[in-house]
């Protein structure tokens, strides 16, 4: 790991893959590889809710990368100071070794300049203290960054939130007599005799 | 030289505000304006850059050499193509009178400068998009309150109970509703969501009932009924405030939960228990009145339905429910100028092409019309012919149901003069091609945003053009004053436009710098519910029995009629839209492409294995008006009866090579047809055969 931390309140996303588009816009990246991708999963059942999830993958700054091990020109590094894996473009012949050691497909191909692009948290950002593009521009503001310490568990806040809200709730709502959940099964509708229907 | 410039989004329709950082003339990056979206940007809102840089954006004038659609054009000079252009319009007004130009294009921040061309030229005939989004809205709203649907906001951030009816509001997303309503919801709100399939938004809900196609307006007559049964609403409020409740609850008395069970699928237990659960949570309930519900030839009555359950919670002008709109004028400052508003400027008269405000559709909108009409206008020349057609950012071909039968009719008309930004499907049709310059390159007029506080908001240009484009504001004005009615565009930058906008406000440019925006209220203004409120129609009251309906010959309730399930082996076909595309004008976007490059179609589990479907397989949709070729999604998550695919895919331009020919096209399959009170058109009135592409 980085010194960094990235994380992705999945039950806030949307899944409207804006991060994706946020980092492209910002590495001037043309059609082809993504830095950034948000995977989703589902629908299934919870309940009666066809819950969807996402994943958000970016690259996960390893300890220690396969990425760099694998770089025959020292072009594919991992900064000292703080751990962000990046690419010197000025190194990169293109090889594409780092592309097949890497298990996670975080460095990418890109095909106008004929060499590996991967996410290095918006180095050129971080550096002048902002955040990285997915983040400062995330629709629900579902992605965090900083330093461990400095990421606030936005989930445990929001999880803390949502029983405060809940035990109000409790005291004021009347209680509800619906029957016990369960969930739909949609049935087709049989047609009627067309004459009858007419 | 590094600047940041506030202005506004325009990749689609919301007008987000956004802050620009160019740095030696280039765009370097975009966001959502910090101090109102904090930052955040949607998928299109960052492929603006992409859009800026795109070649296969219009870069110049053009004027057709060879067949319509046959693409071949000659590049011209703004002064040809404006000259051809004017002399064309001249002419169809000489020989056949102003009435048959009409100007059609997507409501913008420039609306009141097309519309005073067309008054300035003598034709009625200026319609906008807004009927084939939601023109039943529109008139539903105004025949229960006198407003329309445009002069209410939804106040999400307050609410504790939001019903959406195939509102899929986070992938047809919209970003302070979403970042309010996601806020509301740490606080405990709760979302109810129904469709035909399952959404992202149906992920995020707390209840999700999956609907059978076609009967929105079963369920909200039950619920009606419940709420009335059993004392459910606000009391005092609809004491009050409404008239009409004795009828309501005489027609509702035999719409029970059991009877709309069987019409619509719902267990009757659930529908009882959303009732007794807003009944709690009321005033601060939204039952959301658009946009995506059952799009039927009976809408009206659906959205009708859906204002109505408002009232009776109390909602309408009440925290966390739905808030009228306000302007300067109710925030103390003097009056928006509009160039519509000029004295001299003849007003509109006779029978509008399309009949809206006329016989056709006496109480539609005319101030927006009913688009729909413009096929059927042409063809049938009834109730005159049409010659020309300007086209402004809207693509009548791709969003008008059945594409034949709106080709056959461009086909008819002398002239068809596109202002757009992109190669549309009508751009592509078209004589004369005049290309806007886009968003990040012009500036616009002011924004007026109304609502409970009220704000000007202002585009500002950010680069120059990259390409021979000119702004819209000059692009009328050079055709007014081809025609001779330069007398009515009294300005030559648009800092004449804004002062003229200004004038009378007391608020002045300069006041735009700091944070992009005016807000012109401190705190949300709401008129006192006990006494206050100020609704528009002639009872002053909310209108369950409305006069504007019956004056005018309509039933205020329509007595219900069960939807006709599909014939075996057809489904109903209904579509929608995604986070990452706006309609029909994004498709080609070299970064949006890459994300959604082609639509799919939604088809459910059993009927496709009835059918030898495979998921991923391609399938060839037939009805009786087209045809769509496009890969199939196997799903349980959709009911059924219907099949779904996302709109503005099916594209048949070859000059936008990333979208040409990817995915099928809606319009290719639907049948033109409008709710025969409010407009709107039938969009899931189309039944559709699937079978296995050969």
């Amino acid at each position: 790991m980085s010194d960094y931390y990235l994380f992705h309140d999945s039950a806030k996303c949307i899944g409207c893959m804006s991060c994706e588009v946020h980092c492209k816009e910002n590495k001037r990246l043309p059609p082809g590889p993504r830095l950034c991708r948000i995977e989703t999963i589902g629908p299934k059942w919870v309940g009666n809710i066809p819950k969807v999830d996402f994943v958000f993958m970016p690259c996960y700054h390893c300890d220690r990368p396969w990425c760099v091990a694998a770089c025959p020109t020292g072009a594919m590094q991992k900064r000292t100071g703080d751990g962000i894996v990046f690419v010197d473009h000025n190194l990169c012949v293109g090889c594409k070794a780092c592309m097949r050691a890497c298990p996670w497909g975080a460095p990418q191909w890109d095909p106008e300049k004929g060499k590996a692009v991967k996410c290095d948290y918006c180095l050129d950002r971080v550096d002048q203290g902002l955040e990285p593009a997915c983040v400062a521009k995330c629709v629900t503001k579902c992605l965090h960054f900083g330093k461990p310490e400095e990421v606030v568990d936005a989930r445990r806040m929001r999880h803390a939130r949502a029983m405060a809200a809940m035990a109000t709730e409790v005291t004021l709502r009347q209680p509800v007599n619906g029957p016990k959940a369960k969930p739909m099964k949609p049935k087709r509708k049989q047609a009627q005799d067309p004459v009858e229907g007419s | 030289m590094r600047k940041d410039i506030y202005s506004i989004c325009f990749m689609c329709t919301v007008r987000c505000p956004i802050k620009v950082t160019v740095e030696d003339g280039a765009v370097k990056w975009v966001e959502g304006n910090p101090h109102q979206l904090k930052g955040a940007l949607c998928a299109k809102g960052s492929a603006g850059t992409a859009l800026l840089n795109d070649t296969e954006r219009l870069r110049y004038p053009m004027i057709r050499e060879g067949a319509r659609g046959e693409g071949k054009w000659k590049r011209v000079s703004w002064d040809q193509a404006l000259d051809y252009a004017a002399q064309k319009l001249k002419a169809a007004v000489d020989h056949y009178g102003p009435q048959t130009v009409a100007f059609g294009e997507r409501q913008n921040l420039n609306t009141h400068l097309s519309k005073t061309f067309m008054r300035a030229l003598g034709s009625p005939n200026h319609f906008t998009h807004d009927a084939l989004c939601k023109g039943s809205v529109n008139t539903a709203f105004r025949t229960l309150t006198g407003y329309t649907d445009a002069e209410v906001a939804v106040d999400w951030v307050n609410t504790k109970h939001v019903i959406l009816y195939g509102r899929n509001l986070f992938e047809s997303l919209e970003l302070k509703p979403i970042q309010a309503l996601l806020e509301a919801k740490d606080k405990g709100a709760r979302i109810t969501y129904i469709d035909i399939r399952s959404t992202i938004t149906a992920s995020h809900a707390d209840r999700f009932w999956m609907i059978r196609p076609g009967t929105d307006l079963a369920l909200n007559y039950a619920l009606i009924h419940v709420i009335l049964r059993d004392n459910l609403y606000d009391e005092e409020y609809v004491n009050r405030w409404v008239t009409g409740l004795t009828e309501l609850r005489a027609f509702v008395e035999p719409y029970t939960p059991e009877w709309a069970e069987e019409e619509t699928g719902i267990p009757a237990g659930e529908i009882v228990a959303l009732a007794r659960e807003v009944g709690g949570e009321k005033p601060q309930v939204i039952f959301h009145y658009g946009y995506r519900g059952a799009s039927h030839l009976d809408e009206i009555y659906f959205r009708r339905s859906l204002v109505i359950l408002n009232a009776l919670m109390g909602s309408i002008e009440s925290k966390g429910g739905l808030i009228i709109k306000k302007g300067p004028k109710d925030a103390g400052f003097g009056s928006f100028g509009k160039l519509v508003d000029q004295k001299d400027l003849p007003k509109p008269k006779g029978e509008r092409f399309d009949g809206a405000g006329g016989s056709r559709f006496p109480i539609a909108d005319p101030a927006h019309g009913v688009a729909a009409m413009l096929p059927l206008a042409i063809l049938n020349e009834d109730p005159y012919p049409l010659k020309a057609l300007i086209i402004h950012r809207f693509d009548p071909m791709l969003s008008i149901p059945d594409y034949n039968q709106n080709k056959k009719a461009l086909d008819k008309l002398d002239l068809i003069l596109t202002i757009d930004i992109n190669f549309s499907e009508t751009a592509w049709y078209s004589d004369v091609i005049l290309p806007e310059s886009i968003y990040l390159e012009r500036s616009d007029s002011i924004q007026m945003a109304a609502g409970p506080k009220p704000a000007l908001y202002m585009r500002r240009q950010c680069i120059p053009p990259r390409y021979d484009t000119k702004p819209f504001w000059e692009i009328i004005r050079e055709l007014a004053r081809r025609l001779d009615l330069g007398r009515f565009f009294p300005y030559d930058s648009i800092e004449d436009i804004w002062d003229l906008q200004l004038k009378d406000m007391g608020v002045s440019i300069k006041d735009f710098e700091a944070k992009g925006f005016v807000s012109l209220a401190k705190n949300p203004i709401l008129w006192d519910r006990k006494e206050g409120l100020k609704f528009k129609t002639p009872s002053g009251k909310i209108e369950f029995v409305s006069s504007l309906m019956e004056q005018n010959g309509f039933l205020s309730f329509l007595p219900y009629k069960s939807v006709t399930p599909p014939p075996e082996g057809e489904f109903r076909l209904t579509v929608g839209r995604s986070a990452v595309h706006t309609h029909v004008s994004t498709q080609n976007n070299p970064y949006l492409n890459e994300l959604l490059p082609e639509n799919v179609l939604w088809l459910n589990t059993e009927e496709a294995s009835r059918l030898g479907i495979a998921d991923g397989q391609y399938v060839e949709v037939h009805s009786d008006h087209g045809f769509g070729r496009l890969k199939a999604l196997v799903t349980d998550f959709i009911h059924p009866e219907a099949v779904f695919m996302l709109h503005g895919f099916g594209r048949q331009v070859p000059a936008t090579t990333r979208c040409y020919g990817k995915g099928a096209s809606d319009t290719a399959l639907q049948e033109n047809v409008s709710d025969v009170i409010g407009g709107s058109p039938g969009l899931h009135e189309t039944f559709v055969r699937v079978r296995p592409a050969s």
